[in-house]
């Protein structure tokens, strides 16, 4: 830790500009866009400076301390997977908030949406670089929560609250996951920074706890990842203002997951358990995913679930053992980072613009908006995976990785390449449908955007394009390091654009050759796919709403048991456990009292213990409450005498106005419940409540009595008497404690009063209201 | 509860009840008393004026909303720890000061805010209760 640094700056500014954004907004309007979107494009800058010395095999550590007593600091650790991540974040980031600006140019909330995303973007940023466990932890919790105001932003929708609150409860789920991992992975390695952990080398993979850390670790990633089965609320995340999915969904969130486990690849990965789960739920995301996605006709709900497919083909590429895959899906990373963030940028300029989003209203866009088909077309072309795109050096490592002769490896290959295939017929499907063909009649009338919103798609579909074309560059620059972060040891990636004739190329061309004959049978397809989902019926969404009911309904069930809102209840339970619990005690441990000693009292003091006697008999014969409640009052009337004669003065004042108070405010209370005068419980009833009564208070009694056999311990009272008059300047002991000596405990118990206050005073008005109500109708 | 003479003598019984109450809670700290006796002193004086006389007067009579005083006196309980953060000490720690004040030298400490703070939400919380049941009583 280097201490503070420039860098830690740059890292946390997204938060100071979602403070800003709101203000800017509404001085300058839409055009805030265009100055708040250099903050995110300082943060890229800054960060390009890392990339010689990160590309040299260099990692940079700094951060503040936080709660060095707990291990807890805001660190960050730059290596070559953190640094790509952090430029697509940033770089993809400038590109969402003008994109954002252009959007929701006009809307009411438009500084509100821009700061959620300045927000989510720091969060994101710091996922990424923390170094310390903790830090990571919190800071991927910021993202389930900064998503979940994102997806819900369009709150008046029932569909937007659902859509964020599934989101939340998904991710957030996993993220407790993720806190119990990381408590794992502290206490096997002992480590609280994660580059520590990195270099821990075989001590996780050889702890009897490796398998707990895995699960953990994989429970938070999966469901931030949107892995079968918690695939489900991504694409219900499509509820969000469209800049919301291109940037969650492309390049930060969703990867969110990916990123965990590529980074734990070296101190988790290599295990049979690792390239056995890691490969299966990936595979089996990628294929559900794509089928999904042909069943649909929203475009981006197509691009949503493709991103599930592809995120399950990242997870499998990273599980699936090789340097090789681990490279592959470096590239496969970086290129749908690019094509996705546009496409789905693409999709949200065409709803802008055209005002529908259903592939089949669309059509023959090409005139209308030539520079938005342009990027369409180069980022589905990349997505495709052709040549000359990054897409197509993604694929060919892809298959270079895992087509291996055993079955295995046959397996994975077979369904990796139906899933490239499905791809591809959506990538075409998005690129052609809408821009090709005849001019169809649109809600809107459609021109092209404003340059606000096609910048960024068109700058990432060309990025696409230029980082294959400078491959050199961007294996040297990026991959590389990444890889090598991800592998843990070196790597050198060369994939180019050139085609080399192989096992590679050949299954491209497989893939490409099925993907267009899925395509030219495309509306039977998605009709088939309907069938088979109707068919089937139930899905993990269903299950969702499912469960979260079922929830509902257990915690109803509980409060209803427990809060069942009748007084005897409750006091009855109360009192039943206070007194089984002495008497168990007691019996449980033999400290039961020896028989006291009883001192002759004075005559007073007599006088005074049968009027409380007399008082108690009293409450129990008394023939209707009010009288009961008044005779109590005698009985704390002679519990109060009798402090005074023993010595305790405060206590004796206090009791006696508590007293005072209780008797009236019972009787106030009695006058207003609609009660019968006398007390006429059944037998039984009244049976049962005498034993309650009974236990509670001779198990009080034999308490007391055993307490007071203990010799006496009075360091506390030596303490109060020798220091109260010298130190708090009061002789009156019991009120130099209340205020002085335990002073923050009296200003809790101040509080509790008070709040005990406000809670009663409602319940009298909510009462109060009823008969009012009544009698208006 | 409405014979004539409870309702007379009420309001005087009241504000004799309320001095005796600041009288206690002043002198808590060297003799019995403090800022809980005080306020429940208080809190019974204003609950048999609104049994004798009806609540509007109470109302009327203490300005303020009960549960307001509570949240004064919260407040102010509150307050008298902060100046223990420009003495550099824990929060809370009681602070001293002895003034001459036309030549009786007074005895000023936060301890004694803290305690007037006390008195203010036993006062407030336990009145709004009263004041709220009798209030339906009324109806």
């Amino acid at each position: 830790m280097t201490g503070m640094n420039p860098t830690i700056v740059f890292l946390l500014s997204p938060f100071l500009a979602a403070l800003l954004s709101p203000v800017l907004v509404r001085i300058m309007g839409a055009n805030a866009a265009w100055l708040l979107a250099l903050i995110p494009a300082g943060i890229f800058a800054h960060l390009l400076g890392y990339v010689p010395s990160v590309a040299e095999g260099e990692a940079a550590t700094m951060g503040v301390v936080w709660a060095p007593s707990l291990g807890v600091n805001l660190s960050y650790f730059l290596d070559g997977l953190s640094l790509t991540f952090a430029l697509l974040i940033s770089g993809i980031g400038t590109l969402i908030i003008l994109y954002a600006g252009g959007y929701l140019k006009g809307h009411a909330q438009h500084g509100r949406f821009l700061a959620f995303l300045f927000l989510f973007m720091g969060s994101m940023i710091g996922v990424v670089t923390a170094d310390n466990l903790i830090a990571l932890f919190i800071y991927w919790e910021l993202t389930s929560i900064t998503s979940f105001l994102l997806i819900g932003f369009d709150h008046n929708r029932m569909a937007s609250r659902r859509a964020a609150l599934q989101a939340l409860v998904v991710t957030g789920g996993g993220g407790l996951a993720l806190l119990a991992g990381v408590v794992v992975l502290h206490l096997v390695t002992g480590m609280n920074e994660l580059s520590l952990v990195l270099n821990s080398g075989d001590v996780l993979r050889e702890s009897p706890f490796y398998l707990l850390a895995f699960w953990l670790v994989i429970g938070g990633a999966f469901t931030k990842s949107a892995q079968f089965p918690f695939h489900f609320w991504l694409p219900n995340a499509m509820e969000a203002p469209t800049p919301v999915s291109a940037y969650l969904h492309s390049a930060t969130m969703v990867k969110a997951g990916v990123y965990l486990l590529m980074r734990m690849n070296p101190v988790l990965g290599d295990t049979l358990v690792w390239q056995t789960v890691l490969p299966v739920f990936g595979t089996a995301t990628l294929v559900i995913g794509t089928l999904l996605a042909i069943r649909q006709t929203d475009l981006k709900l197509m691009l949503a679930y493709t991103t599930v497919a592809s995120l399950g083909l990242l997870v499998s590429l990273t599980g699936f053992g090789n340097e090789k895959a681990i490279e592959a899906a470096v590239y496969y990373l970086v290129a749908h980072a690019l094509f996705k963030g546009a496409l789905f940028m693409v999709a949200g300029l065409i709803d802008h613009e055209a005002g529908t989003r259903d592939i089949r209203a669309l059509g023959g866009l090409r005139s209308a908006m030539p520079l938005t088909f342009a990027a369409a077309a180069l980022a589905s072309l990349s997505m495709a995976g052709l040549p000359p795109f990054i897409g197509f050096m993604a694929k060919e490592e892809i298959y270079a990785a895992i087509a291996r002769a055993d079955a295995w490896s046959v397996a994975i290959t077979l369904f990796t390449i139906i899933g490239n295939a499905l791809m591809l017929v959506i990538a075409a499907a998005v690129a052609i449908r809408p821009f090709l063909g005849e001019a169809k009649e649109t809600p809107k009338h459609a021109h092209e955007g404003p340059v606000l919103m096609w910048l960024g798609p068109v700058v990432l579909a060309t990025l696409g394009l230029v980082s294959a074309i400078v491959a050199h560059t961007t294996n040297h620059l990026f991959v590389s390091p990444m890889a090598g972060a991800v592998a843990g040891a070196e790597v050198d990636a060369h994939a180019a654009i050139a085609f080399h004739i192989g096992l590679p190329l050949a299954l491209s061309v497989v893939t490409i050759a099925l993907g267009i004959a899925v395509f030219c049978f495309l509306p039977q397809a998605r009709f088939a796919m309907a069938k088979v989902l109707h068919r089937i019926g139930w899905g993990p969404d269903t299950g969702f709403d499912q469960f979260i009911s079922g929830l509902v309904s257990l915690s109803t069930l509980i409060t209803r048991f427990l809060q069942n809102g009748r007084m005897e209840a409750y006091m009855t339970t109360v009192f039943l456990i206070f007194g089984v619990a002495i008497w168990y005690g007691l019996i449980r441990y033999g400290e039961f009292p020896e028989f006291p000693q009883f001192v002759t009292p004075t005559f007073y003091e007599a006088g005074i213990f049968l009027l409380a006697v007399l008082g108690l008999a009293a409450v129990i014969y008394a023939h209707d409450r009010l009288t009961a409640i008044v005779s109590l009052g005698i009985q704390g009337f002679a519990v109060a005498v009798i402090f005074i004669l023993f010595g305790a003065p405060d206590l004796s004042f206090t009791q006696f106005m508590v007293e005072t108070l209780s008797v009236v405010i019972l009787a106030l209370v009695m006058t207003r419940l609609i009660l019968d005068k006398t007390d006429h419980r059944p037998f039984g009833e009244r049976f049962f409540d005498t034993a309650v009564a009974l236990i509670a208070g001779s198990g009080f009694l034999l308490l007391l009595l055993a307490v007071l056999q203990v010799p006496f311990d009075p360091a506390l009272s030596d303490f109060f008497t020798a220091y109260s008059r010298v130190v708090a300047h009061g002789r009156n002991i019991v009120n130099v404690i209340i205020v002085d000596f335990r002073g923050l405990d009296t200003m809790g118990e101040i509080a509790v009063v008070m709040i005990a206050g406000l809670g009663i005073i409602a319940l009298i008005r909510v009462k109060a209201r009823r008969p009012r109500a009544e009698a208006e109708q | 509860m409405n014979t004539i003479i409870f309702r007379t003598v009420a309001p005087y019984l009241t504000a004799l009840m309320v001095v005796f109450s600041v009288f206690i809670l002043l002198r808590g700290h060297n003799d019995p008393g403090g800022g809980f006796i005080g306020g429940l002193i208080a809190a019974s004086a204003f609950a048999i004026y609104g049994i004798a006389n009806g609540v509007a007067p109470v109302r009327r009579a203490l300005y303020f909303h009960p549960i307001t005083l509570a949240g004064f006196g919260l407040f102010l309980a509150a307050c008298a720890g902060l100046p223990s953060i420009l003495a550099g000490v824990p929060f809370l720690t009681g602070l001293w000061v002895f003034p001459t004040v036309f030549g009786v030298e007074l005895a000023l400490s936060t301890p004694l805010f803290f305690d007037i703070g006390v008195y203010f939400v036993v006062v407030g919380s336990i009145t709004a209760i009263a004041l709220g049941l009798e209030d339906r009583m009324e109806n």
